[in-house]
């Protein structure tokens, strides 16, 4: 007995044959290599994101040439502070030791970031003081010693 | 079927009826008490590192230095609208409307703008990636780019990324942004080449007070386990079950 199969409908199931090998042969062009091995992600990637070198060195590396100042800084209120809060990132400093390198923070408003008077600051954590009346026209390192606040300058 | 045959069949249907609608019910009630175990989550292999994060509110100052912490180590794009981790600060006034502020992210730090007399409570929500383990974002990345690693950090494949932003309609916290000059989608991937050295991630490294706390979940006598079991600790929506692992200590319900 023959089946008689219309020619469209042949016509269409080429087609559709067509279109999955089409299909099959860009998805493969298109799905990196070894795609799927740990999850549905490209394995190399975990290496890719690991790769980038960091900016920020970790007080450990500020230590190895600044032991004083780490020191002096422990016996105040900023000794649990990291370097790199007020200096900003220095890997790249500590690679050239080149003082330009590194961030100096001064004036007012800088101290001002963690220190001036908000409601939504606990004092149990950070001491306030009111920039608009304390010593006005003063920078803050004209008396304080910034690695310890509380050892005024005379 | 006699007429009692019927009765008999809409019996059965009122009681199933019932009993899903209950057990619905009860479901439903219990899922708040349930949120914070289903989102601790756990990897296959308790030996590896699971990290996730703590977040401290009553001990935040807003100096939004991890904000710029954040910006340097990572080179995200000095303007603001483009951040991994940002700060916002939360004012209930004392007519009840909350004012929700935070001024370039909070990289330049916080000033008040309502007089502290009209002030009821005031307090900093530092925000970044949740670190979900069921992350919506990672869902519905149609060419796998976005991904949990092992260590339990969501990634991005930046080589495979289409740049679809359909992560970025998925994140419920808001936590995605295209790359202006990559053209990728970017996001917090919680320092993971800072992880990977054993460095701490930026943002924790310079919080001064130690608000933020970064650490391993499968380490149960760790700081962050040890953290998350003596303060209250919340996530934030836990209701879409993302399996969040960003656990905040003192969240108000004002925070969304």
């Amino acid at each position: 007995m023959k089946i008689y199969i219309p020619p469209q409908v042949t016509r269409l199931l080429l087609f559709l044959v067509l279109f999955i090998a089409i299909f099959t042969v860009i998805k493969r062009l298109l799905t990196p290599e070894n795609f799927g091995e740990l999850g549905h992600y490209r394995p190399g990637s975990l290496a890719d994101n690991a790769a980038y070198e960091p900016n920020y060195a970790g007080d450990e590396t500020c230590i190895m040439c600044h032991p004083d100042v780490f020191e002096s800084k422990g016996m105040d209120l900023h000794g649990d502070i990291s370097c790199e809060t007020c200096h900003d990132a220095g890997f790249r400093h500590s690679e050239s030791m080149d003082a330009t390198d590194i961030h100096i923070p001064a004036g007012r408003e800088f101290c001002g970031i963690c220190h001036s008077q908000n409601a939504g600051r606990s004092a149990n954590y950070v001491f306030q003081v009111d920039l608009k009346g304390h010593n006005t026209g003063k920078n803050c390192t004209d008396c304080h010693n910034p690695h310890q606040p509380w050892d005024l300058k005379e | 079927m006699g007429p009692k045959g019927i009765d008999n069949s809409r019996r059965k249907f009122i009681r199933n009826t019932a009993l899903a609608a209950g057990g619905a019910l009860t479901a439903f009630l219990t899922q708040p008490a349930k949120a914070l175990v289903i989102a601790a989550g756990k990897p296959a292999d308790p030996g590896t590192p699971w990290y996730g994060i703590g977040i401290d509110i009553d001990k935040c100052i807003g100096c939004g230095r991890c904000a710029r912490a954040c910006k340097i180590e990572n080179d995200v794009p000095d303007e603001p609208f483009y951040f991994r981790s940002w700060v916002e600060q939360y004012t209930i006034k004392n007519d009840g409307e909350v004012v929700i502020e935070a001024p370039n992210g909070g990289v330049g730090g916080f000033t008040q703008s309502v007089p502290d007399e009209e002030i009821f409570k005031s307090f900093f929500v530092p925000k970044m990636c949740n670190q979900c383990y069921k992350s919506p974002c990672e869902q519905v990345c149609p060419v796998g780019a976005t991904y949990l690693s092992p260590e339990g950090a969501v990634l991005v494949d930046k080589d495979h990324c289409i740049g679809c932003r359909y992560c970025i309609q998925a994140c419920p916290y808001g936590c995605r942004y295209i790359h202006p000059e990559k053209k990728v989608v970017d996001k917090c991937n919680l320092c993971y080449h800072r992880i990977t050295k054993g460095m701490q991630p930026a943002c924790f490294e310079v919080c001064p007070t130690g608000a933020r706390i970064f650490g391993d979940l499968n380490d149960r006598e760790g700081e962050l386990v040890a953290f998350i079991r003596e303060h209250n600790c919340q996530v934030l929506k836990p209701h879409l079950n993302t399996g969040s692992k960003l656990f905040y200590n003192s969240l108000s319900s004002e925070v969304k």
